[in-house]
């Protein structure tokens, strides 16, 4: 345990002092701060105001920049620590395995978990200073979310990085699986459906188990579900299931996701040659 | 202490370790010897536990180092060929070290002013920002400090001054006995009066093994 922890909270101290934290962090607290600069806590679209307007802006934004911001990231955390001969030094004093990855794994979780999350704080406090009515049944779901969003894409990250030899490798399936997440499924998932090869129930299953479509349709979730606002996957889903139901699998299913994958990345890297 | 028994191991079609067996005992200096690519750095990582054999077997000390992990580092010290750029400061890797391998702080400080390496004025300094020779002082210090039975060197002296070096020799003489020391070295003039066993890799396989 002592080990564990040790191992996060220098991989934590590590991170803190590299440049891309210091990016990481500012795009996230920039976004909230551009969005007040230009005023959308005052303005009024579609039924959406004040700081509840702001969280989805910037909910929705981080739908697209986290999961590429948490893989490039950490995708290098084992696969470059073995490229630069680190792991070969550091595995080379009497620390297991599992304490190593899964220190690893805590110490990067909090990383890219904190600045997301604080950011949305610096929000909820700047508005609530300003006056405006704290939505807060919106910034818990948010920060479920992104706990569990940054769950999944950790831990896909860290599978990733078990496997792969070099950091440039990491790097490319990182991009493909963004890429692919983001925008393939969806489009061939579209094209099927205009075709009518598939029943729309299993399109629409096959949309959800994408972490970032389950993420999009929970992000909208407590508001009013119009099809025109939410688009037809989450109207089908929002009239299938209750709304409660439905939070609970878009925290849950990512989490365990994320767990799934954190899990195999360790056994990859306790079954393979380290160095 | 440590026992290899035909060790075989593949990378791909590339055989780097064909049937390798030898043993190294208390009180045996060696120098293991070779050309690039002949199979030194896959023994010396398998001794660590780095690599899964295809064949065969390591025991350091009855244990195997991939099973007993834990148990075999705790007697081995390492020093690579190159210091790895680790982005810890020098005060975390000791907390790193200290606390996963229960080494004195104090000891690789006295170690390191030894080898004229004064690790105070440089504690809060990225270990990857120090120069090469400074590193490979540190790291030589941490290997002595770590008192282990084991201790496997990888060209230690590659970035080192003569001065440094000689220094180097010195606390090797000090520390040596009751221990298997392991130099992995292209140049066997640099460690002549410290070993009293020479072994000769060629393409995976011990094609020589002198004691003097």
């Amino acid at each position: 345990m002592k080990n564990l922890l040790l191992i996060a909270y220098l991989d934590l101290k590590e991170s803190i002092r590299a440049k891309w934290f210091v990016v990481y962090s500012l795009v996230f607290g920039g976004l909230i701060a551009l969005f007040f600069i230009a005023g959308v806590t005052e303005s009024q679209v579609m039924g959406f105001s004040g700081l509840s307007r702001l969280l989805l802006m910037y909910i929705q934004i981080t739908i697209v920049i986290l999961p590429i911001f948490i893989l490039i990231t950490t995708v290098r955390s084992i696969s470059g620590d073995r490229d630069s001969h680190v792991l070969e030094y550091m595995l080379s004093f009497p620390i297991s395995l599992k304490q190593y990855y899964w220190g690893k794994v805590i110490g990067r979780f909090i990383t890219v978990f904190l600045p997301v999350f604080f950011a949305m704080v610096i929000a909820v406090v700047y508005g609530a200073l300003k006056g405006a009515a704290i939505p807060w049944s919106i910034f818990f779901l948010y920060t479920g979310l992104l706990f569990a969003m940054s769950s999944a894409f950790l831990g896909i990250a860290f599978f990733i990085s078990s496997f792969v030899k070099s950091s440039e490798v990491a790097l490319g399936l990182s991009f493909f699986i963004w890429i692919f997440l983001l925008a393939f499924i969806d489009i061939a998932l579209i094209s099927l459906m205009m075709q009518e090869r598939m029943s729309s129930g299993l399109i629409i299953f096959i949309s959800l188990i994408n972490p970032m479509e389950i993420f999009r349709v929970a992000a909208i979730s407590l508001f009013d579900p119009q099809l025109t606002v939410m688009g037809p996957v989450a109207f089908y889903i929002l009239d299938s299931m209750s709304q409660t139901v439905f939070v609970l699998v878009s925290i849950g299913y990512p989490l365990m996701l994320g767990l799934m994958f954190a899990f195999l990345g360790y056994k990859i890297f306790e079954k393979k040659d380290l160095v | 202490m440590i026992k290899v028994t035909n060790l075989t191991k593949k990378f791909g079609s590339n055989v780097s370790l064909d049937n390798i067996n030898c043993e190294f005992k208390k009180n045996e200096s060696i120098a293991l010897m070779g050309a690039n690519g002949a199979g030194k750095t896959t023994l010396v990582r398998s001794i660590m536990g780095y690599y899964h054999p295809n064949s065969g077997e390591v025991l350091i000390n009855g244990f195997n180092p991939i099973k007993n992990r834990l148990d075999v580092l705790d007697h081995i010290s390492f020093v690579p060929q190159l210091p790895p750029p680790i982005k810890l400061s020098i005060h975390e890797l000791m907390e790193y070290i200290e606390v996963s391998a229960k080494v004195d702080k104090e000891l690789i400080k006295h170690y390191a002013n030894e080898m004229k390496l004064d690790i105070n004025a440089n504690i809060n300094k990225s270990f990857f920002k120090l120069s090469g020779g400074m590193k490979q002082k540190l790291l030589i210090a941490i290997s002595l400090a770590k008192k282990s039975n084991i201790i496997i060197y990888d060209e230690p002296t590659a970035n080192l001054d003569p001065k440094a070096r000689d220094d180097f020799y010195r606390l090797l003489k000090q520390n040596e006995e009751d221990k298997v020391l392991l130099f992995v070295t292209h140049r066997l003039e640099e460690v002549r009066d410290l070993v009293n066993r020479q072994i000769y890799m060629d393409l995976g396989k011990i094609v020589s093994d002198e004691r003097f």
